[in-house]
């Protein structure tokens, strides 16, 4: 990694000849970033990918003692964290980085979003990548339930209650999801299969597309940075901006393990259909603003149930997200288009609104 | 018994006849002529028990009014109360045993319906204060069978409308015990129901639902009632309380209590208004029961100091280690095996408790010493959880040092690259 | 190192590279350290709410006596019966949760609070308690004694 591509040694030379070493030392040298003002977003992408590899290392590593049944799955990890050396390390950066990775992820979207760096040729990369939000969405979802703790059990009936709001599909597709009528072992069985399985796989395609449509396009320049002209500097992406990236993901994974020292992931009680639900369930963070949203809609709107309109405008609004390439026609053809900007500022805004009073709104009102 | 056997066989030639067994009797209606009449006369006190009957356990088994007022329910005017016809009327106070008795002192009748129901009741009420002073005084106002199972709407024990269910027991005795006038010529106190109601007995039957919890007859007895005497308390409420009645009564003051005439038990925990036994009661304090006799100097004073002091630091270590370990816990270490093994300290804690009824320092502490051994370990086990997320601590500042090392080692090679292009 | 020759400051950039690499090993170190210590099975058999593997072999457990052990975090006991066979219950007495022990002078179970009697199927037979002890599966297996719910 540090020795500089030119030292051409006889193992390099053996391994070009038969995989082509010189040809991806090409690919790489050919790779510029564009320095400017609004360089540091770029790290940001390459941030949330770094935390995805330690969700896949730190998974991996969980599922050599996790065991995916009603019965066994909390007393599973209670063994991994108090027999298992460092199995309070491995699952507490695995909950860490989680939060980390979206935290990020949605960072990344915004900036995107803000910077329009959706517009033509890159219309399919924001698709891929608006896909992805919702694998990781899937995944912090599907893993939440995994330790069949009490939090987790309720959380998950609540959010999965949610689905069956969905007019029409809604009770079946709640049914399918929870693999019966109720939240049990088989919801467990269900989640597991999605949380380590499909949802990977998926992200394993569209992770893949987004990145080789990455290479193709190169980095987005921010139109205002276009329109500002003057002498375009870039840097080699590699070693240059690959080392800024190694520097960024040291942080985080030092942040990590003092997130994980100070603050390890809790198991709490078992998981007890019979219990009454406890005090304060709330989803995870990313989801408290429609959590929240959903909560504060009066119960019939226009004579249809609040519940029902809030699902559906989130269904809208991902689907508005989804289109923005194909709706902002004024940046597409490069021109100045204040009105997207407004929209995305209104998103974000309105996201922390919701999430901060999700947090400290009492909770019986 | 012979008359009694001779009635019993009467009854049960008018009953077969009558009313057949009670499977033959479901497919035709019978209609008794006695209940027509009473509920035609529209006087309350002559349909009243006609109307209670329904709900009776005896005309759930199958049984009419003949059974106990005899006479003959097929004739349908006044002959059906001929006394010819073995019509007794309303059983006078001394007869109501016998009529009971007739049958629930029938061992092989009894065995039809109910082959568990004991069948010694009417014996047993011979020998309790209520039988005896209605043979020998014919006391007017001690209470017969029907006092306690109100004729015409008797009830299983477990059926929980029964006036003799646990939980209505205290009440239905209070009735009578409860009532100062009408207790007034036995000068015997009438406030035993409502300590009862203060005891923690009645609070975990009626709180907490525990049936077994005693109330008056699981002491006193129930047909054959009589108060516990001065000298076997201790096995009564030895019943339930085993241990420490066997460490009381080897113990110096089962002999000295019993020449001073006080009763056992009760003389430290009282009767009725029996309260939860704390570590309080222990020891020379406010609460302490031993004040009452002994003082700081003597022998059995220093013992129950010392005791109370034992019992202190075994809570006291135990409580200890619980708070470590749910510090250890709080703070995301996994410490149950632990939390689950101190549960020993709260066995030991138990049985020294106990052994305090045995009065020497030297029961309590060889009861106590495993718990002390527990309560240690279990403590280890904390501090030595709080010792690992130490170490966590210290591993977490090397390899935050490492990854310092390298961000430097990286940001020295970028402006290296830097300034060569 | 040839290359360090042409470089202007040869002794820096040789410390730079020596200085990361042994910060990249060092953090190799760090990182595999603890996934290697994870990998290793822990000496204490994994336990599950079905099934316990207890630390006890068979042939430490005597005629005629008991003992508890944890089950799913509630205490159980494991008896051997005079007669020899094994058998598992729950040790929670069903009156008021004490914690009930093998009484071997009246040769069943017994709980010390308020009395209760148990047989050697864990049916309340005298006493306070309501209803019989939960009754689990013992298996022997060769040096192994596994304790199982019952279907």
């Amino acid at each position: 990694m540090l020795i500089p591509p030119n030292r051409h040694g006889r193992l390099w030379t053996w391994l070009d000849t038969r995989v082509g070493l010189a040809e991806l030392e090409k690919l790489l040298k050919k790779k510029e970033v564009p320095v400017h003002r609004h360089t540091l977003w770029y790290y940001l992408g390459g941030m949330t990918l770094f935390l995805f590899m330690i969700q896949v290392a730190t998974g991996i590593l969980l599922l050599l003692y996790y065991r995916p049944s009603a019965e066994e799955a909390y007393e599973s990890i209670q063994f991994l964290m108090a027999e298992v050396e460092f199995g309070w390390l491995i699952r507490s950066i695995h909950a860490w980085a989680a939060n980390l990775m979206i935290f990020t992820l949605f960072i990344h979207l915004f900036s995107v979003l803000l910077l329009k760096a959706y517009r033509p040729p890159r219309e399919v990369t924001w698709l891929s990548g608006i896909g992805l939000l919702g694998v990781a969405l899937g995944l912090g979802f599907t893993g939440y339930l995994l330790p069949w703790n009490q939090l987790a059990y309720f959380a998950t009936k609540v959010g999965t209650e949610i689905t069956g709001v969905v007019p029409v599909v809604g009770p079946f597709l709640g049914r399918v999801l929870r693999g019966g009528d109720e939240v049990t072992g088989a919801t467990l069985t269900r989640f597991y299969g999605i949380h380590v399985a499909v949802l990977p796989a998926i992200t394993t395609l569209l992770l893949g597309l987004h990145l080789f449509l990455v290479q193709r396009h190169g980095m987005s320049v921010p139109p205002s940075v276009e329109q500002a002209g003057g002498p375009r500097r870039t840097m080699p992406f590699f070693p240059n901006f690959l080392l800024r990236d190694l520097v960024g993901w040291l942080s985080a994974l030092a942040a990590l393990a003092a997130l994980a020292a100070y603050f390890p992931t809790e198991l709490g009680q078992k998981a007890d259909p019979f219990a009454p639900a406890p005090a304060g369930i709330r989803p995870e963070w990313y989801f408290m603003f429609m959590f929240q949203t959903l909560k504060l809609l009066p119960s019939y709107i226009l004579g249809i149930e609040g519940e029902v309109v809030g699902v559906i405008s989130f269904g809208l609004g991902g689907l508005f997200l989804l289109l923005i390439p194909f709706l902002d026609r004024r940046t597409a053809r490069g021109e100045p288009s204040h009105l997207f900007t407004w929209i995305g500022i209104a998103i974000i805004v309105y996201m922390l609104i919701l999430t901060y009073l999700g947090y400290t709104m009492v909770p019986t009102q | 018994m012979r008359a009694v056997g001779g009635l019993g066989a009467v009854a049960w030639v008018a009953l077969l006849a009558l009313l057949g067994w009670p499977s033959a009797a479901a497919g035709q209606q019978r209609v008794e002529s006695c209940v027509t009449c009473h509920l035609e006369t529209g006087d309350d006190r002559l349909a009243d028990p006609v109307k209670r009957f329904g709900e009776d356990i005896h005309s759930a088994k199958g049984f009419g009014c003949v059974a106990c007022h005899g006479g003959d329910a097929k004739e349908a005017g006044m002959e059906a109360m001929d006394p010819a016809k073995g019509y007794i009327g309303k059983p006078d106070r001394q007869q109501v045993q016998t009529v009971c008795g007739r049958c629930h002192s029938d061992a092989r009748f009894m065995k039809r319906y109910n082959p568990a129901l004991r069948v010694d009741q009417v014996t047993e009420y011979a020998t309790s204060v209520h039988g005896r002073r209605l043979k020998e005084l014919g006391d007017p106002k001690v209470a017969i069978c029907v006092s306690c199972h109100p004729a015409h709407s008797i009830k299983p024990p477990s059926d929980p409308r029964s006036t003799v269910h646990p939980l209505k027991v205290a009440e239905t005795c209070g009735r009578c015990h409860a009532d100062a006038k009408h207790m007034e010529a036995y000068k015997i106190p009438t406030d035993q129901f409502q300590k009862y109601k203060e005891s923690v007995h009645w609070r975990m039957m009626s709180i907490k639902g525990d049936l077994s919890a005693p109330t008056c007859n699981d002491c006193h007895g129930n047909h054959g009632a009589a108060p516990p005497g001065v000298t076997w308390v201790g096995n009564v409420c030895g019943q339930c309380h085993a241990v420490q009645a066997e460490f009381f009564a080897k113990s110096i003051h089962a002999k000295v209590f019993a020449q001073m005439g006080a009763p056992g038990c009760a003389a430290c925990h009282s009767n009725h208004e029996i309260k939860e036994a704390t570590d309080a009661m222990l020891g020379l304090g406010d609460n302490a029961v031993c004040a009452g006799c002994h003082a700081a100097g003597d022998k059995g004073g220093k013992a129950a100091v010392e005791m109370r002091a034992l019992l202190d630091s075994l809570s006291g270590e135990s409580e200890k280690a619980r708070a470590i370990l749910l510090q250890a816990e709080r703070a995301g270490m996994e410490v149950s095996q632990a939390q689950f093994d101190l549960n020993g300290a709260k066995d030991a804690l138990v049985k020294a408790r106990a052994a305090v009824h045995a009065f020497t320092v030297q029961a309590v502490k060889k009861e106590g010493e495993p718990g002390f051994a527990i309560g240690a370990k279990a403590y280890a086990r904390g501090v030595r959880a709080l010792d690992e997320l130490q170490f966590r601590r210290k591993g977490l500042a090397v390899s935050l040092v490492i990854i310092l090392a390298l961000i430097v080692g990286l940001v020295l090679r970028i402006r290296q690259l830097d300034r060569r292009s | 190192m040839a290359e360090d020759t042409l470089e202007p400051e040869p002794t820096r950039r040789g410390f730079i590279s020596w200085f990361l690499g042994t910060s990249a090993g060092a953090f190799l170190l760090s990182v595999l350290y603890p996934v290697g210590r994870y990998l290793i099975p822990p000496p204490i058999a994994e336990s599950t709410a079905g099934t316990v593997t207890l630390p006890i072999k068979p042939d430490d457990v005597k005629p005629n006596t008991g003992q508890i052990f944890k089950f799913a975090n509630r205490p159980a006991i494991l008896i051997r019966t005079p007669a020899g066979e094994l058998r598992a219950f729950s040790a929670v007495c069903t009156h008021l949760n004490c914690t009930v022990q093998y009484r071997p002078d009246l040769a069943h179970i017994w709980c010390a609070c308020h009395n209760g009697h148990y047989d050697l199927n864990g049916k309340n037979i005298a006493g306070p308690p309501p209803r019989p002890l939960d009754t689990f599966v013992v298996n022997a297996r060769g040096n192994q004694i596994v304790v199982s719910k019952s279907a």
